[in-house]
Formats: structure tokens, sequence, C-alpha cells
């Protein structure tokens, strides 16, 4: 077999693989080069995947040869390998920024634990993406979540760890759910394959099972992703966490749980409309829609209070996230297109923030604001890519954050949506305000006259937090590939439909394969 | 009405087990206890999956002579998966949890609290007298 047709498979064999070689390389900076040397190759992959979808569209590929609804199929679509890029781009941008930032802030012994359990949870993000299996994806999942648990209970703080219990305990919940609404569906339906799911879900849509399924598949999913109300474990974990997992973090892991519930309510649920028939809370809106506007509202006012950045941005970040979701609540190309850009461009907005503090962390030691008089002269390099970071979080014209909020806007005022459009307005204007409260304490006031001087962050820190910057700008002025790419994948998940399934007997329709009334079923 | 109940026992047993760890998680204050509450979570939705994949009158999925009737493997496999994931989990929660009682002295979430916010005020206090200190590595 070429390489260029196992690229589905290695994409996320490389980093699972590589992990636990971290182990045997004690010295702190073997280890880091090591997951850098992998998160180059795993960046190149996507690279190559993306180039290969956009030539020859969807690829199919089936492990260990056995074939589609039997074995388990990984599938790179468009919106995979949108993600997938988004992903491995900036787990490789982490891995460069980690080295310094993470040998100060854990311990030397754990070293390459954390590098294990960096390419681990990396590992599980792209695996959720890649895979076309709705269990397989419940592994992967759990392989990302695990790990995450453990490298923000890392953190130096003892309530990194109190963090970390309650993101475990709320994180397990959620993925018990979605494996629940998973079970359901395959009680109906005798399939795990996505697309096998997809072509037999329409015959048994309208039972109560299915119905359960899509409320715990929704509750699950709403749990990882943090949405309103459902958000209670995030700030928690992004304010303790260490800094390269914040900002790993807040850039990548819940942008993957917004692509799972994509996949499954747009491709898997997609031809019964699962995700319109979420039960309505106000006339011609869903559920998801309010609850994304109360995130958008009550997101960035919380944030508005907080003292401690990583917190105020930890807030921010259910917002945003609200953001997101109200886009794809919209369920119209331009909503959707709006979702998608805004989970790239708000990765590059919280990677570049994160990646700041995270230097200001090592230089400075604390991230509260009342010691972060005048840092914006104290570290004017680190502090001047935060600025550009900040405008983008706010929607400045010319910034990455402006497009998708224009994008979000304009796709809000096509359907006569105002009151969503609303909600984004106020929602930027808190996030002038929040973002205000830190510019103000960082230029305009003075650094205390004791304040011993610092340095500024070491240039593997600096280079790739200027990366993310950049992207910032540019993403800003040129959107050829940030929302070309979004608009391909959402023209392509909005009108998706699966293919003929194989020729043959199903397997899931052999004698006792359904089960859904246990033993009493000869009865009826 | 009979049938619906005890036709169906095992998904009752299925809802009550669930319904009884869930509660246990939200309600209970003790970390080790929502740590239990979780796995009890947990094992309803391994029994829901056994449970679909089992075939009246079924034998195990073995070509053997005088069985017609299977019973479907593939959700015990699959459950097999889970069970190993619900020993990660609970090996981590509980691991957390002795950490957590090594840093703080208890297990309750009240105290827990408490103890976190008093850290709040005890750091903001202690940063103010030193002044900034760079990070010790």
């Amino acid at each position: 077999m070429m390489l260029s047709q196992t690229l589905p498979a290695l994409q996320v064999v490389l980093p699972l693989v590589a992990a636990p070689l971290c182990l045997f390389l004690r010295p702190p900076k073997l280890a880091w080069l090591f997951a850098m040397a992998v998160g180059t190759a795993t960046l190149a992959t996507a690279i190559a995947l993306i180039i290969q979808v956009q030539h020859t569209g969807p690829i199919h590929y089936e492990m260990g040869g056995w074939a589609a609804p039997w074995g388990i199929e990984y599938v790179i679509d468009p919106l995979d390998s949108l993600i997938l890029g988004l992903v491995s781009g900036i787990a490789w941008l982490v891995l460069v920024y980690a080295g310094p930032s993470v040998e100060a802030e854990i311990h030397r012994d754990q070293i390459p634990a954390f590098y294990v359990l960096f390419l681990l949870c990396l590992t599980g993000l792209l695996g959720m993406v890649a895979t076309g299996d709705v269990f397989n994806l419940f592994v992967f999942l759990e392989v990302s979540s695990l790990s995450t648990y453990a490298l923000v209970a890392m953190g130096r703080d003892p309530r990194a760890l109190t963090s970390a219990y309650r993101y475990l305990i709320l994180g397990s919940l959620g993925a018990t759910f979605y494996v629940i609404g998973i079970g359901l569906l395959y009680m109906m339906t005798g399939t795990l394959n996505m697309e096998d799911l997809a072509r037999r879900i329409p015959e048994v849509a309208d039972t109560r099972t299915v119905a359960v399924a899509i409320a715990f598949l929704a509750v699950g999913l709403a749990l990882k992703l943090a949405l309103f109300p459902l958000h209670k474990w995030l700030p928690g974990a992004y304010t303790h966490a260490p800094s390269a997992v914040t900002a790993f973090l807040a850039a990548t892991a819940t942008k993957v749980a917004i692509y799972v519930l994509v996949r499954i309510f747009f491709t898997v649920l997609g031809p019964i409309d699962a995700f319109q028939t979420l039960p309505a809370a106000i006339s011609e809106t869903q559920v998801v829609a309010v609850l994304a506007m109360l995130a958008m509202l009550s997101g960035s006012a919380v944030a508005v209070f907080q003292t401690n950045v990583k917190r105020l941005l930890a807030y921010s970040s259910i917002a945003q996230v609200g953001t997101m979701m109200l886009g794809i609540s919209m369920v119209s190309v331009t909503g959707m297109t709006a979702g998608l850009v805004h989970m790239v461009n708000h990765a590059l907005i919280k990677g570049t923030l994160f990646m700041a503090l995270g230097a200001v962390a090592l230089r400075v030691g604390s991230v509260r604001l009342e010691h972060l008089d005048g840092i914006g002269y104290r570290m004017p390099v680190t502090f001047a890519a935060f600025l550009v970071g900040a405008f983008s979080l706010i929607g400045v014209p010319m910034t990455a954050g402006f497009i998708s909020k224009f994008i979000l806007v304009r796709g809000a005022l096509e359907d006569g949506h105002w009151l969503m459009a609303a909600a984004v307005v106020v929602s930027s204007l808190l996030a002038i305000v929040y973002v205000w409260r830190i510019l103000e304490v960082a230029y305009m006031r003075s650094p205390p006259a004791t304040a011993p001087r610092v340095r500024e962050a070491p240039l593997v820190m600096l280079a790739p937090l200027w990366l993310l910057a950049l992207g910032n700008l540019y993403f800003g002025l040129d959107t050829t590939y940030s929302v070309g790419l979004a608009q391909d994948a959402a023209d392509y998940i909005l009108t998706y439909m699966p293919g003929e399934g194989p020729p043959g007997e199903h397997p899931g329709l052999g004698p006792g394969a359904r089960p859904a009334v246990p033993s009493s079923g000869g009865a009826h | 009405m009979l049938e619906t109940v005890l036709g169906l026992y095992n998904y009752w047993i299925v809802i009550i087990l669930m319904m009884a760890g869930f509660y246990t998680v939200i309600a209970r204050g003790n970390l080790a206890k929502k740590v239990i509450g979780l796995n009890i979570f947990q094992t309803s939705m391994f029994l829901m999956y056994i449970t679909m994949g089992a075939v009246e009158s079924g034998t195990a999925p073995i070509v053997a002579e005088g069985a017609t009737l299977y019973t479907n493997p593939l959700p015990s496999v699959l459950i097999l998966t889970a069970i190993v994931v619900g020993v990660a989990t609970t090996a981590l929660g509980l691991a957390l949890a002795v950490r957590i009682r090594e840093a703080y002295g208890t297990l309750e979430e009240d105290d827990l609290r408490v103890l976190e916010d008093r850290q709040d005020t005890l750091r903001d206090t202690a940063a103010t007298q030193d002044g900034e200190q760079p990070v010790s590595p």
C-alpha cells in the first residue's frame, strides 16, 4: 500500500505509538525535542490529508482491511480535514512553545510523563475527528479526556487537583451519556458505522428509543463542549492547568467536542433532522440557540468581574463556545460557516492569549490583574501579541475575530433572527469591557517602582506566540483558507447524504441482532 | 401493564442503577463516594449494552452442534472496552482524591470549597506583601 493511502491511519497511530516512547527520554530537553518531531510529522500528515481531500473528495480507510459496516472505518471529509489541520497545527505550535514553560511549571521528574499525556491527548482528539465509527469515537474521546484530566492535575497550585477532579466527574458523566445514546441507536439500527447509521436511521426515526438517544447524545456532548449551563468544569480547569496545557485545551478540546456534535447531529442523524427537532424553547428557535445566547451573555458578563486573567479568559471561552453554537444552531450554510470559521479563529485567538499569559507567568510568576501593572512596558514584545489577540477577541476589523462575527451576524440577519444578531453585538460590547480592564492595567499604569526587571520570554515561546498572533491578522485579511475551507465543510455537512450500502446481508440484521425487546420479545 | 413492569425487568434494573449512580454523583459531597456513584452509573450502561445483546434461548456465539440461535457478541465486546475505560477513570479519580486529601486534609466538598476560598484570599495578601516573585522551578 502506498504511503499516501495510509495517511488517515497514520494521522492517529503516529502520536499514539510515539507517546509512550517519551517515557524513556529522561532529560526534559530530549523528551521535548522528540515530542516536537512527532508533532511536526503529525502536522505534515494533516496537511497532506487536506490537499488529498481537496483533490479527490472524502477518503475512506478500512482499518485492518475489514469492509465498512463490519470493520472500523476512518473517513476524512472536508469538515474532518479542516479540524485535523486545526488540531495538529495548534498542537505543533504548543509543543514548540511548551519547552521552557513546562520546565518552569512542572516538576522535572514529571516532564517526560507530561509529553506522553500531551501526545495521547492529541491522539484522542485526532482520532475523534478521523474515525467513522461512533463507538470508536467514544474510545478516542476517553483517551483524550483521561489524559486531559491528568494534564490539568499537573498544575502547581493544589486547586489544580480539585479542578481536575471536577472535570473528571463531569467529563465522565458526559462521555457515559454519549455511550448510552449510542447504545440506544445501536438497539434500533444494529450498526455503529456513521454512514450506515445515517442510512438506517430514517426507518426508525419516529420511535421513542431514538428520541431518548438524541436527548442523551445532546446532553452528553453539551457537557463535553461546555455549553451553558453545563460549563462548570471549564473555568477551574483552564485557570489552574499548566500554561501550555491551557493554551492547547482552550484552542482544541472544546472545538473537537463541537465537531463531534456537528458530526453526530448533521451526518449521523442528519437524514432525520434531529437537530431541528430538539425541543423548541422559543418559537422558531431551538433550545440550542437559546442556550448559546445565554452562554454568550452570561460568560461575558461573569468575565468582566474576574481578577485572575486566566479565569477571565476561561469565562470568555464559555461565551465564545456560545457564539460557535449560535452559528451552528441557525442550520443555514452561512450560519454553519460562521460557526466553523469561529472554531478556527477562536483557536487562534485563545491560543495567542493563553500563550502570552504563559510567557507572563514564566517571567512575572502571576497572571492576576493586580500584578500586571504596566506589563505592556515590562514585556513589550509578549504583550503586543496579547494585544493583537485581544483585539481579535473583541472583533476589531482586520482581525480574524471580526470575520467570524461578521459572517455570523450576516447569517442571523439573512434568516431574520434579530435577537441573535443583537446577542452577538451585546456580547462583543461586554468583551470590550473585560478586555479593556486588562489593557488598562497593562498599558495605562506604570510598573511599580519596586518591581524587578523582567526579561522577555525566550525565543522558542515568542516564535509560536507571534505566529498565532500574525495568524489572527492574516486570517482577518485573507479568508481564502479559513472561510473557504469552512464553507466547503458547511456545504458538505448540510447536504450530506449517506452513500449506497454494501451488497449482501447486513451485519446488524442477522439472527439475534434485533434484540430491542428482551426476554419477553416472543410474546408480543 | 404487568408486562411492561415484569417483562422488561432488565431495563428497569438499568434505569434504577443509572438514577442511583447519577444521584450519588450529584448529591454526595464526599469525593470517594462520588467516584463510587460514577461507577454505578457506568455499570448501568454496561448492563444496558449486555442486555440488548442477549437473545432469548440464544447460546454463546460459538459454532457448536445443535445450536442455531446465538447471542449477539458485539455489545459484550464493546463493553469490555468500556469497562477498561471505566477502570482507568476510577483509578484516576481515586488517585486525584488521594492527592487532594494530601493537599487539603479532607475529602468533603463543602470543606474543600471553604479551604479553596481561604487560599484565594491568603494568596492575595501574601502576594501583595512579598511583591512579585519569579516562578521557582
